[in-house]
């Protein structure tokens, strides 16, 4: 089970290697959309890395909730097996 | 003991003789779909690499531009109308429930010892038609299949739709499959998963305008996340096992010509199957929209004319598409 600041750092990880977002401007308050400039399929990508690398399933209409990446960090680490 | 009957003799294999494209006058550029919805040439560009597409004009019917591609694929084939055994037609927008727009075509190209019929395979027609007719060679059913893939998607989008307004595009692509001496048409790989029916559809179906007269006509509607995601990732798996089963790793490939859904699935779908660097990849979308069951031949069509891609090579192919289905097959270019 990997903690909250675990699931953050591997999370900034995704963001940066499919977006190419800095790994320290992938904090909990950001906005995926809004502060990360990262589109509705980008989000896809992101969430199906964040799959495979923290072992949770991520449903298409979840999603459209996970708008910071707070919300992204909670969802997985509650969804952890 | 009842009598014995002759079961019929096909060829030993088939391939694709020849290949044509249509694609209709009107040019419709980013700038032009934002003078209606509110989006902008770099929003459209990066979410989908489509910088125009052409829309049908009224003349352009989807009779008309499926005798348009089937004329230069019979021509580049060097195979006669008369010869055709069976036309088939992969089309979503030939808005007649029935007879098939096949029959009408086979008649007016003059294919008149051919039997026709329509498919309804969406974005994957093209690849379904093309299992079909290399099994009708294989079979005895036909000694040439005429296979056709049009759309005027124009007809069933609704420019108010930020989501779908940019996709998609018109146009017709032609092959025609005969026997051949030497493997020409690989195994297909296909299927459909239903369980997503919901995923790709019409806005409402057309007896809804039985009782609602004042809704307009239906258009397309697509969640997009989850077609992308399913694309991207699911056919990925399909996509190796069209290569395996046709005997060859993507290392062998001389094309990859996807269906042009959407340049980012392209390239979600190059980096998940580890595609080498030299093989060329259809990028056709950037000029023609997602034209769905058009869209593999008429890439495959300006791959050959450009260069991009050497006739004789072997090109994977792959569509995907509403229902949810899929079909693959690596083929011999023509």
């Amino acid at each position: 089970m990997a903690t909250q600041e675990e699931i953050l750092q591997g999370l900034a990880e995704i963001v940066n290697e499919v977006a190419g977002i800095d790994v320290e401007d992938v904090q909990s308050d950001k906005s995926f959309t809004e502060d990360l400039d990262v589109d509705s399929l980008t989000m896809v990508e992101v969430v199906v890395a964040a799959e495979e690398k923290f072992g949770v399933k991520i449903p298409d209409e979840e999603v459209k909730n996970l708008s910071t990446v707070g919300d992204a960090v909670t969802y997985i680490q509650s969804h952890q097996d | 003991m009842p009598v014995d009957i002759k079961s019929p003799a096909g060829a030993p294999h088939a391939r694709i003789l020849g290949v044509g494209g249509y694609r209709p006058s009107r040019v419709v550029t980013n700038e032009q779909i934002c003078q209606v919805i509110d989006s902008t040439d770099e929003w459209i560009t990066t979410r989908t690499g489509i910088k125009e597409r052409r829309w049908a004009t009224a003349e352009e019917t989807v009779a008309v531009m499926s005798l348009a591609a089937a004329g230069k694929a019979l021509a580049a084939a060097g195979v006669e109308a008369e010869q055709i055994g069976l036309v088939v037609i992969s089309t979503v927008t030939h808005l007649a429930q029935t007879p098939s727009l096949a029959a009408m075509v086979a008649n007016e190209l003059g294919a008149l010892n051919a039997a026709a019929f329509d498919i309804s395979a969406a974005c994957a027609g093209f690849c379904h038609g093309l299992a079909l007719a290399q099994d009708a060679v294989r079979g005895g059913s036909a000694e040439y299949v005429l296979v056709i893939g049009v759309e005027r998607l124009s007809d069933l989008t609704d420019m108010n739709d930020r989501s779908t307004a940019f996709i998609f595009g018109d146009g017709a692509g032609a092959a025609v499959v005969g026997p051949s001496e030497t493997p020409g048409i690989g195994p297909v790989v296909w299927g459909a998963d239903g369980a997503q029916y919901e995923a790709i559809g019409q806005t409402f179906n057309w007896d809804v305008l039985r009782e609602q007269t004042d809704i307009g006509f239906p258009a397309l509607r697509m969640n997009g996340q989850q077609v992308f995601r399913w694309a991207s990732y699911q056919m990925v798996p399909v996509a190796k096992r069209a290569l395996e089963k046709a005997g060859i790793s993507a290392e062998d490939l001389d094309a990859f010509i996807p269906h042009q859904a959407n340049m980012r699935i392209t390239d979600a779908m190059i980096k998940a199957l580890k595609l080498p660097e030299h093989v060329p990849v259809a990028r056709d979308i950037a000029r023609t929209g997602n034209t769905s069951a058009a869209s593999i031949p008429l890439a495959m069509e300006r791959m050959l004319e450009e260069g991009e891609a050497p006739h004789g090579g072997v090109a994977l192919l792959i569509g995907f598409g509403a229902g949810l289905v899929y079909a693959a097959q690596v083929v011999v270019l023509p």
